[in-house]
């Protein structure tokens, strides 16, 4: 009969559980947890330099693999420090399993040293949550926070554990077998009929892909579905990577900053098939505006989806591979011609991007330099902003969950984090990050955990010394009053990043910067560049914030 | 003056009772009622007691129908401490007992 303490009960569940990387920070309260974590001879443990940094470590293994990660923090500032990050799974649906230490329960809601209310404070922003109270609950709760991380509609679950719970002694039977992710359910076949029967029926249909597709694992269904019947396809920031960025069906990121054609061409379609995705407000404007001609099929493994913002004519409650396999047989093979020409028309009216882009020095130049210097098989993250918005427009994507970006959320610091998740989850993998001067000052520490575990991550620094989107909604919406979006002193990272014992390169002012970056893509290690971005370089098109999606204001071909 | 609109809110034919069962924990009413707080439904009544053997409680919940009912049952049975949500209009009648007795003993 193993006998053993709440802490060590934990660590021997994570083993249990395949789980072989752990990121986190050790402190009063999660000591006990860190001793047990150190006789683990399966789990390697990352340590961030901040509780926030390790969330999105741990968010980078999880959004790549699509298998919940977990990360550990201590109580008070630990546990605070650690929200963002779990706020952030929260809303693009990552599966994560934090465990937190708190107080002793003899302490608990005395305001002790170090104390919140982590199971408070955690209610709003987790799928669930628990404050464990005796340390026999923890052979049922780890399992069931496994389980439900990765089930359904998958989300981060906080387990605050009370250091004497952690030092608690239990005996026990046996373990319990690690519970298996729920299998996802199909849908009835009548409304899949009824859904078949729209699509067969439509003229001008637009595919309209989230996250929720990728979570699914259905973007092969979802592109056989667009195949067969000759369906346009758009995707949201979250969707990227369903369908490669060059398939001829594809219309790239729909909404606040997608190209002109494709905002316009759903604004003309007949029927919206929306999987995956839960209409927000980047993605469709105004609400009320939104492709105001279209009937609208809503698949979606999350039940309260379906109808919460746009009702849906047809829902399916069901997960986006079983729906699209379940869908496939009641459709019809159809190129839709006419469909496809008009969408080919709009393109050409209004051309994604123009010669000039690419221009040396320019964003979208560097962005396609960094790809096909990375190769197809790199796993990008980004931060918020700017850069954001530019790679989302111009990374070629070839593949799900090639693509980790903060979309809910938009935390900036999430980029140089995530990517060292990702970097540990897929080793052999090339990675890059891209960030913005203002973002990768949010979680800059982390160039040490990147150095010190040796993650061969490329930084790329999209640097116009302001925070740039900011400042552009200043210029469009707020009469160029700029304030407080540009930094008055100039920060060299390049510099930082060799204080931080990490190879750096600075792009500014040399004379051949294309063959600079060549040779800093091609460092074994960790690598930081600096690439200086023009102020005034502005991410276009740009519906404002609560208008119509057919309100676009700036680039070339502006209609407004 | 505002005992009387009080009243007519009691008689309003678009009140309705949802009757949750629920797992006994001191957690759950936060759970329940941070959930009507941030999403922004409309929540009038609550009153809720241990069931059973204390594992599970029942929570009766006084809420407008016109008011996103539909999102709010969907939203409610997401939640992992929520094991039935019923709608009970029929309860509206029991709730409006509660409602007396607790304006009584005031």
């Amino acid at each position: 009969m193993p006998r053993l303490n709440g802490a060590q009960i934990i660590i021997r569940q994570l083993e249990r559980q395949g789980i072989r990387i752990v990121s986190g920070i050790p402190g009063g309260a999660n000591l006990p947890l860190y001793d047990a974590l150190a006789a683990s001879p399966a789990i390697r443990h990352v340590l961030a330099r901040h509780e926030q940094g390790g969330g999105f470590i741990a968010q980078g293994m999880a959004r790549t693999t699509g298998k919940p990660a977990v990360c550990f923090a201590t109580s008070g500032p630990g546990a605070t420090n650690i929200m963002t990050a779990l706020a952030d799974a929260y809303l693009d649906s990552v599966p994560l399993v934090c465990v937190t230490g708190q107080v002793s329960r003899s302490l608990l809601g005395t305001d002790a040293f170090q104390e919140v209310d982590t199971y408070g404070m955690s209610v709003p922003i987790t799928k669930h949550n628990y404050l464990v109270r005796s340390a026999a609950d923890l052979l049922t709760i780890v399992p069931k926070a496994f389980q439900l991380a990765g089930s359904g509609r998958p989300g981060p679950v906080l387990i605050d554990v009370p250091k004497d719970v952690q030092t608690e002694m239990v005996e026990f039977e046996s373990w319990p077998e690690p519970c298996p992710v729920k299998e996802r359910q199909g849908e009835a076949h009548q409304s899949l009929e009824t859904a078949a029967a729209m699509i067969n029926q439509a003229a001008r249909p637009i595919l309209y892909l989230g996250g929720g597709v990728i979570h699914a694992g259905a973007a092969a269904e979802a592109r056989q579905l667009a195949e067969h019947s000759g369906i346009p396809t758009v995707m949201t920031l979250m969707g990227l990577g369903i369908l490669p960025s060059d398939h001829p069906l594809s219309l790239g990121m729909l909404g606040m900053h997608a190209c002109r054609a494709t905002n316009l061409a759903m604004e003309e379609s007949d029927l919206l098939i929306a999987a995956g995705v839960r209409f927000d407000d980047r993605a469709t404007g105004r609400i009320s505006a939104f492709c105001p001609r279209a009937k609208v099929i809503h698949v979606d493994i999350d039940a309260s989806e379906i109808g919460k913002l746009r009702p849906a004519d047809a829902g399916i409650t069901g997960d986006a591979r079983h729906a699209f396999a379940g869908l496939l047989p009641f459709i019809r093979r159809r190129q839709r011609h006419e469909w496809n020409d008009r969408i080919r028309q709009l393109q050409q009216d209004y051309p994604r991007f123009h010669a000039e882009d690419f221009a040396p020095g320019r964003p979208f130049h560097l962005i396609r330099q960094v790809a096909r210097l990375a190769g197809p098989e790199a796993l990008i993250s980004t931060d918020v902003g700017k850069h954001q918005m530019w790679v989302a427009q111009a990374y070629p994507f070839t593949t799900p969950r090639q693509l980790l970006t903060s979309g809910g959320l938009g935390t900036m610091g999430f980029g140089l984090p995530a990517a060292i998740g990702a970097a540990l989850a897929f080793p052999g993998r090339p990675v890059v990050c891209f960030s913005g001067d203002g973002s990768l000052l949010m979680n800059i520490q982390e160039l040490a955990t990147a150095v010190e575990q040796k993650i061969p991550v490329k930084i790329v620094v999209l640097n116009n010394q302001s925070l740039g989107l900011v400042r552009q909604q200043q210029r469009l919406f707020y009469e160029q009053h700029y304030f407080a979006s540009s930094y008055a002193i100039k920060v060299d990272f390049a510099t930082i990043a060799r204080g931080f014992g990490m190879a750096a390169y600075d792009l500014e002012g040399v004379d051949d910067p294309g063959a600079l970056l060549q040779q800093a893509m091609a460092e074994p290690g960790p690598c930081l560049i600096n690439v200086p971005i023009d102020i005034e370089e502005e991410v276009t098109p740009m519906v404002p914030p609560g208008a119509a999606n057919t309100t676009m204001i700036g680039g070339d071909h502006a209609r407004n | 003056m505002p005992a009387i609109e009080n009243h007519l809110e009691l008689q309003s034919p678009s009140t309705t009772i949802l009757r949750l069962t629920v797992n006994n924990h001191p957690g759950v009413m936060l759970q329940i009622c941070g959930l009507f707080a941030r999403r922004a439904f409309n929540l009038e009544g609550i009153f809720c007691t241990a069931i059973g053997q204390g594992e599970t409680s029942r929570i009766w919940l006084k809420v407008d129908e016109t008011d996103k009912l539909e999102q709010v049952v969907k939203q409610l049975t997401k939640l992992e401490d929520v094991l039935a949500v019923e709608e009970q209009a029929d309860d509206r009648d029991r709730v409006r007992e509660m409602e007396a007795m607790m304006a009584r003993t005031g």
